[in-house]
């Protein structure tokens, strides 16, 4: 227990974001269930208030994007990439301890208002967020919102950017650093690659959504204007931060996962992957490129003709490196021996929705046709698309493919396939129809509907999809939990992978390499017209090795954070006090100890 | 590999607080002129003596760099004295704003009164809580350096230290420039 408390380990880490992001993920699930079952009828067929639902769209998005998605992408950072860079940890591994514990906390922290309205003297229980995900100005102004609904929010986003901002500074660094020897810039494996420009847009994204959420605190707690019309603010102008900060997010959830399946797509078609360096570029264009064009979310609100002109051509400038990756997967494929393994399925049927995602996308950059698009149901069906089924169907493939080496266990290939199926069939069964419901007319966000709407039908039909997405997140949930009771008899290379993971034992010793490798190709595992296979590393390290022991203080400095948000929604001058010393404290000790890298 | 993994992270964070106050000062700019009440800018800002706070923060800038040379050549009695001589050039600085903060307060623009008011107090403000952190850190360096644990071993714990004195001092002739010289 202590061990995983004090843990610097980066595969640890890895394993303890997995869990909490996954238990996030099941949340956020539930959350989505709820408001499907609502939905199911017109005039509401669960009986839920229209202030409940507001709290579980909001808390689901919130949920998905920064506690499940993002995190999940975190697992695989922490666990893979110090793997397949050849080095033995982070480049921090206290840091990135503290960016978990953070992460943990500020989850935590916005979960526990679902159940903190009796300490506020609210009449109910829950006092979740309410305002949205990306919570428009001037719903989240204290005229309009007066509970601590939007407080949780914008204190509960503060601290999970601490730990994002934290996570991104550590993985430039741990890339750009601990590459092992004739690790060259290109020939990082692309998952690293992608990991790399994730990072960037991290920290560059990061900044800018604190300050519009410092803002909207100094708005509600200190009686500013800032976002209040009366008062001279301008609600847009939050529109704009919160963009500038939302559309490099978009790419922050997907570029690993585009990362995990040029992963996947080489590894079983036994062809390396087509067209590297260009899918390399192609991810460094799409970073460039994401932050230019936050104001295609904005065009309902009367930018002018010209600025609705240059948004919507930079952003249909993106499907182009989108294009291309998507040509160049279907490249490697092309001719490939192709191994249908679950991992292989789900990294197809990435290519598969991502294109249909895409293609609405693309829809609604035309500023003409997203103004009759804005605010139904077929923004919701873009998003569903590019976020499951692109990320989360990459991330699926990435836990099949990587499972293995987490954990020493193999993952059921026959559940793996019911869980592929099911995810398929129900995501369009699901999302499908919301193209159609939002064409028609339905607004999103609302909590019933009339059957005069004509679109009882395709709102019946995303509740039984949504409902299979969940039964075939059981099967997933179920299959994880019976490898635990599985010898760990993975092989070190299960799949025939060509990346320096597999060239080491599953789950990996403590030191992950007995001797750091050499590396002479981008592939150094296969054999290639050039290059031979890297020869095998010796069993046992042939000099001992230093591991880092453990920290308390990483967590310890984390505690502070949540204690300081609890002061401030809870109006206790004491508690800053105190949340400030453990925080000023945690550092100092963190400093001065003694911590042999 | 060539470049330390501490000052790496430092020029990434550095990257990322430009953002920071980027977001920060475009939000000044945006609600420039668009006060409903006064006191207005012209009305209140004192030139003379924020230009005296600027030559005293980039006096600040070049004791830092005096420090770092000391500590890396090794001369830590040199050494100590800049740590503190730029600690102290901080700490008039914060004076500065103190006196500045309190004093726009009694000709009556306070934190809510207009959004020049919001939005010069949060960004101004926002300027000294990194140089308070500054002036924390170099006494930090300070007191290790009088207790003998800074050596030229630690130059690059200095440097980096000065790399965050240095960028915050940056960000200050942005700021002065932008709030106080073009109004």
């Amino acid at each position: 227990m202590k061990s995983w408390l004090t843990t610097t380990d980066h595969k640890r880490i890895g394993l303890l974001y997995f869990w909490t992001a996954f238990g996030f993920f099941l949340v956020g699930g539930l959350e989505a269930l709820i408001i499907r079952a609502q939905l199911a009828r017109p005039d509401g067929g669960l009986g839920v208030s229209a202030e409940t639902f507001n709290q579980l769209f909001t808390m689901h998005g919130t949920t998905m994007v920064f506690l499940a998605l993002m995190p999940l992408s975190a697992a695989f950072f922490n666990f893979i990439i110090p793997l397949q860079i050849g080095a033995r940890d982070v480049a921090f591994p206290r840091l990135n301890a503290f960016s978990y514990w953070v992460f943990l906390l500020g989850g935590l922290f916005l979960n526990a208002s679902f159940i903190a309205g009796p300490l506020f003297g609210a009449d109910r229980l829950s006092v979740a967020p309410d305002a949205g995900w990306f919570g428009y100005a001037n719903l989240t102004s204290r005229q309009f919102s007066p509970g601590p609904n939007v407080d949780f929010w914008l204190l509960g986003l503060q601290i999970l950017g601490i730990a994002s901002l934290a996570a991104g500074f550590n993985f430039i660094v741990t890339i750009l650093n601990m590459r092992a020897p004739g690790m060259r810039m290109l020939r990082l494996p692309p998952f690293t690659w992608m990991t790399l420009i994730t990072q960037f847009l991290v920290i560059t994204a990061f900044p800018v959504i604190t300050v519009a959420l410092v803002l909207l605190m100094f708005d509600r707690f200190f009686g500013t204007h800032f976002f209040v019309p009366q008062g001279g603010g301008d609600p847009i102008l939050w529109q704009h931060l919160f963009w500038m900060f939302g559309h490099p997010e978009v790419y922050i959830l997907i570029l690993p996962a585009m990362g995990i399946i040029s992963e996947v797509l080489p590894t079983f078609s036994k062809k390396p992957l087509f067209g590297y360096t260009v899918v390399v570029y192609s991810g460094v264009v799409i970073a460039f490129l994401g932050w230019s064009v936050w104001s295609h979310h904005m065009f309902s609100t009367g930018l002018g003709p010209i600025a609705d002109s240059v948004f919507a051509g930079t952003t249909m400038l993106i499907a182009i490196p989108t294009g291309v990756k998507i040509f160049n997967w279907i490249g490697t494929l092309w001719g490939g021996q192709i191994r249908f393994t679950t991992s292989l399925l789900f990294a197809v049927g990435f290519i598969a929705m991502f294109i249909i995602g895409g293609l609405s996308g693309v829809s609604h950059a035309a500023a003409p046709s997203d103004l009759q698009q804005t605010d139904t149901y077929y923004v919701v069906a873009h998003i569903h698309y590019v976020l499951f089924g692109g990320t989360i169907l990459g991330l699926f493939a990435g836990m099949y493919y990587w499972w293995p080496k987490m954990t020493g266990r193999m993952l059921s290939e026959p559940l793996g396939k019911v869980h592929f199926w099911l995810t398929m069939i129900g995501m369009n069964l699901a999302f499908f129809p919301m193209h159609f419901s939002g064409l028609l007319g339905m607004p999103r966000r609302i909590y019933t509907y009339s059957s005069d709407l004509g679109v009882t039908g395709f709102n019946l039909a995303s509740t039984i999809g949504a409902f299979l997405i969940g039964l075939a997140t059981l099967v997933f949930f179920w299959s994880l939990l019976r490898t635990r009771w599985q010898p760990m008899t993975a092989p070190s290379n299960p799949w025939g992978g060509a990346t320096l993971e597999w060239a080491i034992p599953s789950p990996p010793p403590v030191y992950n390499f007995t001797v750091i490798p050499t590396v002479e190709s981008r592939m150094p595992l296969w054999h290639t017209e050039r290059h031979a296979p890297m020869p095998a590393l010796p069993e046992r390290p042939p000099a001992p090795i230093h591991v880092p022991g453990g920290s308390w203080w990483p967590m310890i400095t984390a505690i502070g954070l949540p204690i300081l948000a609890i002061a401030a929604i809870s109006r206790t001058l004491p508690l800053v006090f105190v949340g400030a010393a453990v925080v000023i404290v945690g550092i100092y000790r963190w400093a001065y100890e003694p911590f042999e890298m | 590999m060539g470049l330390d993994s501490r000052k790496m992270a430092f020029w990434a964070f550095i990257g990322s607080e430009c953002l920071l106050f980027g977001s920060l000062i475009s939000t000044y700019l945006v609600y420039k002129g668009r006060s409903l009440t006064g006191p207005f800018p012209h009305e209140i800002l004192n030139i003379p003596f924020t230009s005296f706070s600027t030559f005293d923060l980039l006096m600040s800038s070049l004791a830092m760099v005096l420090a770092l040379a000391a500590v890396q050549r090794g001369d830590m009695k040199q050494g100590k004295l800049w740590l503190l001589v730029t600690a102290l050039l901080g700490l008039v600085f914060l004076g500065g704003q103190f006196w500045e903060f309190s004093h726009f307060v009694h000709e009556g623009l306070g934190l809510t009164t207009n959004l020049f008011g919001s939005t010069f107090y949060v960004l101004t403000g926002t300027h000294g809580a990194h140089v308070t952190v500054g002036v924390i850190w170099l006494l930090t360096l300070w007191v290790q350096a009088l207790r003998g644990k800074l050596g030229p071993a630690n130059a690059m714990t200095v440097e980096i230290t000065g790399l965050y004195w240095h960028f915050v001092d940056v960000v200050w002739i942005v700021i002065f420039t932008v709030v106080y010289l073009i109004q």
